[in-house]
């Protein structure tokens, strides 16, 4: 066939890099419903769930189990399944209809029915829920922070300028998993020197992280993962139990935690039991809940290629988004995989989070290149940080971010770089040069960075696990090097463990150590004249981005 | 609508075909704007009609040579599945492997894992099955991860999550490493690799192969001797 001209252009466009598949429901190919998804139902006896979406108990599997004993409110549920799904659609997007209201209604309803309610809602009504039933009043953003090295002196340098770009929460993660100590307390380090009260996590193997956790060298952790199938949660060794002992044993030792799920893991791993991508992903947030986790990291996230692939896939997102909101739980929106070739497509994704704004619209975003990226890139990277903050002054919209200047990014990356370098001398650790710092406060990824001498780091990794090295140990070590601000701020963030006050629902910290979350600043938004406004301070700062035009020069 | 036997079967090839000869050239050649030819599978089960038999074969043993590393290869690897998901044929994969490992003096062995597709737990099932404790487990679409038998599941010694950049070189390397674990050296884990853009391009075809994979899954026999190169 002779070949059109204008199909070729076509052909070769980014978007046309992306892979879409059509619907295949019995594969799980399905985003927002599957012919064998269950009827919603729901039945009581002797305050007991004995029938939950068309299924006795005595056929429950451990998922359908956990849910009907811990996450469905018993006393509430016949009157709750009594109301028609449309007409919870409806409350969802009425102004006059309260938060705390809708969130009471929904407290009764079953995974099924809560699948049914949100296939009423186009992505429009999807996002004004969002901006409703959102937890902490204030959006939030989180940010990735990485290297294709696991160079520790990199991510305090990117930490240290995310935390100061406004990310409230930075997560790490590492390509050789034997880093992750050096690596979390790299960050722990890098972020008090941009923005004192920054949380901080480090991904990594579960047992790993909570021993890291415990150890006060991360101050939240995220990565417990739940899916929506008995079968994929079997082949994680896991169960619904093992995750609620796991979160537990967090919260025993004063830590913030979230749950991460996302819809297409099931079917990535081939066991989705025909079921569509929303309902399975509605029993992992009514498991999250059930689990007692304040919070959920959700919206495919790693997944993101599966159900993008999908027709609806997108609207899918935000509504396990909302579905995560509506259960009370904090939301961590996802937005931190790479997921288009094409940019018009990966932005257009990030609207739906960004406009209504969640409590954490990115599940990090890319604070260092995307190739660095070692969560196998994010949907936004450190080179989109100008794009990101002009369309917050675009729109008028505050997703979490500010605009900064060079000196200041200079500045923090070299005093993260160097209070690392003394830590890690304290500690008797790994050495890091002068020249190290001196590139890594100028680079923008590892590819402007020295090479490490791994077999050296790995060492001091498996040393700081056997000396058994604390938090303490590093606030100690920053102010015996002259770092006595940043070990004040590291102290600070081991206090809050103690107070425990910010394991409450989408919990944040200022720069004072002050708890933001949904029980002290509650999303109070009921329509026009309510709820958060960008305005005041906050407004000024994202209006000042660099590059603007001044008028006397020309 | 009515599904024919024969168009199931031109489905069948058409999805393995689609697998097996991956167009690493440009996007020219890919059914882009031909989406609303491609056949529906709705209403279909499995995407091989077909499950392999492998109840005649030795079952896998634990080896008892401190020299041995075990390659545990995934339930679909050369038969159903003949090449990784970007496209190098699985018995070169599996041929460098073996090289790597031989090359620093140890002996490998191959198994072929049929009670679980997800690698982690494929590595170190090779792992509890290998006489030097170390084992390797390759998917059939080419993720491959070096383990060892006292450590968790979900941790591991060295780990390739993405297999649309492996080489044969990496796989001759990951031999090599997994040798020189066995030798108690200081081992340099090979320098991870990472392209952003193999999620949109890759994830999908990730979803069918492991599917593939998946349904080959034999949990009855468990693990078995595999040399089939």
């Amino acid at each position: 066939m002779k070949r059109s001209k204008r199909i070729e252009t076509l052909d070769a466009r980014p978007v046309n890099l992306d892979g879409y598949i059509n619907e295949w429901p019995e594969m799980g190919f399905a985003a927002m419903n599957s012919p064998y998804d269950p009827k919603p139902s729901v039945r009581v006896e002797d305050g007991k769930i004995v029938e939950l979406d068309g299924k006795y108990r005595e056929d429950f599997d451990f998922i359908d189990q956990f849910i009907a004993d811990y996450a469905i409110n018993i006393e509430r549920t016949e009157s709750s399944m009594a109301v028609s799904s449309l007409d919870i659609a409806r409350m969802i997007v009425d102004i006059h209809v309260s938060r705390k209201e809708i969130l009471e209604l929904i407290s009764g309803i079953t995974p099924a029915k809560m699948a049914e309610v949100m296939n009423h809602l186009n992505v429009v009504e999807l996002m004004m829920g969002m901006q409703k039933i959102r937890a902490r009043r204030t959006p939030g953003n989180q940010a990735h922070i990485t290297n294709l090295k696991d160079d520790p002196v990199q991510i305090a340098a990117d930490a240290a300028e995310g935390a100061l770009r406004g990310f409230a929460e930075e997560e790490t993660t590492m390509g050789v998993a034997r880093y992750a100590p050096l690596s979390a307390m790299a960050l722990l380090i890098g972020s008090q020197v941009g923005r004192p009260g920054v949380l901080t996590q480090c991904s990594a193997e579960e047992a790993t992280e909570l021993e890291l956790g415990i150890r006060g060298l991360t101050t939240y952790a995220e990565t417990l993962s739940v899916y929506g199938t008995e079968k994929v949660f079997i082949d994680g060794d896991d169960t619904p139990y093992s995750k609620a002992f796991l979160n537990s044993a967090y919260a025993s030792r004063g830590l913030k935690v979230r749950f991460t799920s996302g819809s297409g893991s099931e079917v990535l791993m081939g066991s989705s039991e025909k079921k569509s991508m929303l309902y399975l992903e509605c029993r992992c947030l009514f498991v999250t809940k059930g689990a007692g986790s304040q919070g959920i990291q959700n919206g495919s996230v790693s997944c993101i290629g599966v159900t993008g692939s999908v027709p609806a896939g997108i609207r899918e997102v935000i509504a396990e988004n909302l579905v995560a909101a509506l259960l009370g739980l904090e939301c961590a929106s996802s937005n931190d995989q790479s997921f288009s070739n094409s940019d018009m497509r990966r932005t257009a994704r990030t609207m739906l989070e960004f406009l209504p704004g969640t409590d954490f619209i990115f599940s990090g975003y890319a604070a260092e290149p995307n190739y660095d990226n070692m969560f196998a890139g994010s949907n936004f990277d450190a080179e989109d940080f100008d794009d990101y903050n002009v369309l917050q002054r675009d729109m008028q919209v505050d997703g979490g971010l500010k605009p900064v200047t060079e000196e200041q990014v200079i500045h923090v990356r070299n005093k993260a770089a160097r209070a690392v370098q003394a830590v890690f001398r304290n500690l008797g650790l790994s050495p890091v040069s002068d020249e190290q710092v001196e590139a890594v406060t100028y680079a923008h990824g590892s590819k402007d960075t020295l090479p490490r001498d791994v077999t050296a780091d790995l060492a001091a990794a498996e040393d700081v696990l056997k000396r058994g090295i604390t938090g303490i140990d590093v606030v100690r070590a920053l102010a015996e090097s002259g770092f006595e601000d940043v070990a004040e701020s590291v102290l600070n963030m081991l206090k809050q463990r103690v107070a425990g006050d910010y394991m409450q629902t989408a919990a944040i910290l200022d720069e004072e150590f002050h708890v933001l979350s949904g029980i002290n600043t509650p999303n109070d938004y009921m329509g026009p004249g309510t709820g958060y406004r960008v305005d005041g301070e906050r407004w000024e700062e994202i209006k000042n981005i660099p590059h603007i035009i001044n008028p006397k020069d020309i | 609508m009515q599904i024919n036997e024969e168009l199931v079967k031109q489905i069948t090839n058409a999805v393995l075909s689609q697998m097996s000869h991956t167009d690493s050239s440009s996007v020219s050649g890919t059914p882009a704007a031909a989406s609303s030819t491609v056949p529906s599978m709705a209403g279909r089960d499995r995407i091989n009609e077909e499950k392999s038999d492998y109840s005649g074969y030795p079952r896998a043993q634990r080896g008892t040579d401190p020299k041995e590393v075990v390659i545990g290869v995934g339930a679909a690897f050369q038969r159903e599945i003949t090449r990784t998901i970007c496209n190098i044929p699985l018995d070169e994969v599996l041929k460098n492997v073996k090289a790597g490992i031989e090359e620093e003096g140890m002996i490998p062995r191959v198994v072929k894992i049929l009670d679980t597709s997800d690698v982690c737990f494929m590595a170190l099932e090779a792992a509890k099955l290998s006489g030097s404790g170390i084992g390797v487990g390759i998917q059939s679409k080419g993720t491959t991860v070096i383990h060892q038998r006292d450590l968790y599941p979900l941790s591991n010694l060295e780990l390739f999550p993405q297999a649309p950049l492996m080489t044969l070189e990496t796989y001759r390397q990951i031999g090599q490493n997994a040798a020189k674990y066995v030798k108690g050296e200081q081992v340099v884990p090979i320098p991870c690799t990472n392209d952003p853009m193999c999620r949109p391009k890759y994830q999908v075809k990730a979803a069918i192969m492991h599917i593939a994979e998946t349904e080959q899954l034999d949990p009855e026999v468990g693990a078995v001797e595999w040399e089939e190169k």
